[in-house]
């Protein structure tokens, strides 16, 4: 084959191996690419665009420059929403890892009825959110819930768990945790992967159970907790389903979450920039937690192959 | 250790030994089993609850300490609760939407994925790292700006924001599990396609797609549950009653009904029994979509 000069366009072009390669390639892509510009920039754009401006979609927008960074920062309400969202991520977020991490230790043990247990634990992760949230609110039912009857029957008085301010978001974090077992599946596979030659070499060497706990598999499975780290903060920031339908922000917005004021000043107040303007406040957010854990957390993780 | 023990006394401490370790071998194993199985008790106590209060006359509701075996066991609570709404009709809108879902996610993303891992060509790392950027981005920051797009398409109060957004690319996380997949097949196949003149198409859709079946049972197994649980979409987009799906279906239904608990969880009950069939026929599924997207990750 006879080619004297390359342009950029040669591999583009359908008529050389590589250009067409490069065609077929993008066919194949192309259904991302044109989801990625309608479903994402786009949008994007057009959030930066509302960001801007106050619109409650009837009368036309108007410009209003920084104005709904400076409400932001006197608007008590979204105060309150970011103290409600940390605390239930602080809270919940370590202890599932914790919990789903203990419990796949446990059934890793070669214990009888592995499978029975694997799905009891496993099944409250994917009831649907709607159905969980109306189930829940009537286990915490004052006078006649599950909650209450059973500490009753442990002698401790009851309590007002979705009216008290003190409780209800506690009663959350309850339910969020009732789903641990989804990263207890992931663990298990994890803990699974490793070899046993690892804690044949670790006997013989004298290595109690807490050390080879220490030293063989914390570290082998790492890359599973810091991968479930990072997607439990991400989920729990955008916690909704259940804080709407439960408790709905209340008792005096202790269960406010971020999400869930968001969709009340779009929905329901109609302040569409400022709700796109409280949008982008939780990428910056999840993007610098994301980066912190990156940073913080990730240089312990132990990755095989890059020894 | 030695193998051979020399005198009768090392003879006699080695077996205490073992018989020692074997002890607390059974120790540990009974110790391990009774934390699970408390567990496991907490765990199943909110169903338990929850298929309890669904069969339980109103009254029986109200009272404690709270009878755990319903008397009179009323099954007709199913009936009512689900003929109080037309849950027949949401049921019928949710498995459309979970049909559309499926055929848009399972041919999108494949036909994506397989671009990312098959083919090589300039500027492929570059959008697959859009796919994961999109991956971490979460679907609430996009949200007004897609609900004004989307009511300025005139589309609100139909299903296709919640149906044909998923025909370009079938979300993110799903075109990078059918990627890992397409990368685990061998290359001698596809080589074996082309001399035989396939085209990259045919290749795609007559060699690998059959091939990757437990892809698409994960898959398909995600979306459906992602559909039917799905209550943010509906919520924005679904207005007229006879466009609910059964999630907004049983938020609305909560509304109405106050106190019967009963009716409540009757209805409940028969939201979250086909997720739990599902469950149980495809279970594997469900194992390998989590451990796929967490390992591989």
């Amino acid at each position: 084959m006879i080619m004297t000069t390359h342009h950029w366009y040669d591999r583009l072009s359908p008529r050389t191996l590589a250009g067409r390669r490069t065609l077929v390639g993008y066919i194949f892509i192309s259904p991302f690419i044109l989801g990625f510009l309608l479903w994402f920039l786009i949008p994007a754009g057009v959030a930066l665009w509302l960001t801007v401006h106050d619109w409650n979609l009837i009368s036309p927008p108007k410009y209003v420059g920084l104005k709904h960074l400076g409400s932001m920062v006197a608007d008590d309400r979204f105060w309150q929403s970011l103290r409600v969202t940390t605390t239930y991520t602080l809270v919940s977020v370590p202890l599932g890892l914790v919990l789903g991490f203990m419990l796949a230790l446990l059934l890793n043990t070669k214990v009888r009825g592995i499978t029975v247990f694997r799905t009891v634990y496993y099944l409250p992760s994917i009831v649907p959110a709607v159905a969980s949230a109306v189930l829940w609110a009537w286990i915490f039912n004052t006078e006649y819930g599950l909650a209450n009857a059973a500490l009753r029957a442990l002698g401790f008085p009851k309590i007002a768990w979705l009216q008290d301010p003190q409780w209800a978001l506690p009663a959350l974090i309850i339910v969020a945790l009732w789903a641990f077992g989804s990263g207890m599946v992931i663990y298990l596979a994890g803990l699974q992967g490793i070899p046993d030659v690892f804690y044949e070499a670790a006997d013989i060497d004298g290595a109690g159970r807490w050390a080879q706990l220490r030293h063989i598999t914390i570290p082998l499975v790492s890359p599973v907790i810091f991968f479930n780290l990072i997607i439990g903060i991400i989920a729990s920031f955008q916690v909704f389903t259940i804080a709407r339908l439960v408790t709905n922000g209340g008792p005096q917005n202790a269960t406010l979450v971020y999400v869930l004021y968001m969709y009340q000043n779009a929905f329901q107040n109609l302040k569409m920039g400022y709700a796109a303007a409280l949008a982008w406040v939780l990428f910056i957010i999840v993007v610098v937690l994301t980066l912190f854990v990156f940073k913080y957390v990730g240089g312990r993780v132990h990755y095989e192959d890059a020894r | 250790m030695t193998t051979q023990p020399q005198t009768i006394s090392m003879r006699q401490t080695a077996a205490s030994h073992k018989r020692r370790l074997v002890w607390e071998r059974r120790l540990w194993k009974g110790l391990i089993l009774t934390i699970l199985l408390i567990g496991a008790f907490i765990m199943s106590l909110p169903f338990v609850w929850l298929v309890s209060s669904s069969f339980k006359l109103e009254e029986k509701i109200f009272i404690f300490p709270p009878e755990w075996i319903p008397d009179p066991f009323r099954p007709q609570n199913y009936v009512e609760a689900l003929l109080y709404k037309p849950f027949g009709l949401y049921f019928f809108n949710t498995m459309r939407i979970v049909t559309l879902n499926l055929i848009a996610i399972l041919l999108s993303a494949s036909f994506c994925g397989y671009g990312f891992a098959r083919i090589r060509f300039p500027g492929r790392d570059f959008w697959f790292s859009m796919v994961l950027a999109t991956l971490m981005v979460p679907y609430f920051v996009l949200m007004v700006p897609q609900f004004i797009m989307f009511s300025r398409l005139g589309w609100v109060d139909t299903f296709h924001p919640l149906t044909i957004p998923f025909f370009f690319g079938g979300g993110a996380f799903n075109i990078f599990l059918f990627r890992q997949f397409f990368r685990s097949l061998p290359e001698e196949l596809a080589d074996a396609g082309r001399i035989d003149g396939c085209t990259e198409f045919g290749i795609y859709w007559r060699i690998m797609m059959p091939l990757c079946k437990p892809a698409l049972a994960t898959v398909a197994v995600f979306t459906f549950l992602a559909a039917w649980n799905d209550y943010i979409g509906p919520l924005l987009y679904l207005r007229s009653d006879y466009n609910f799906t059964v999630a907004i279906g049983l938020a609305t239904f909560r509304g109405v009904m106050r106190t019967e608990w009963n009716l409540l969880m009757a209805a409940s009950t028969a939201m979250i029994l086909p997720v739990i069939l599902l469950f149980f026929f495809a279970q594997r599924y469900f194992v390998d979509g989590l451990v796929l997207s967490g390992l591989k990750g």
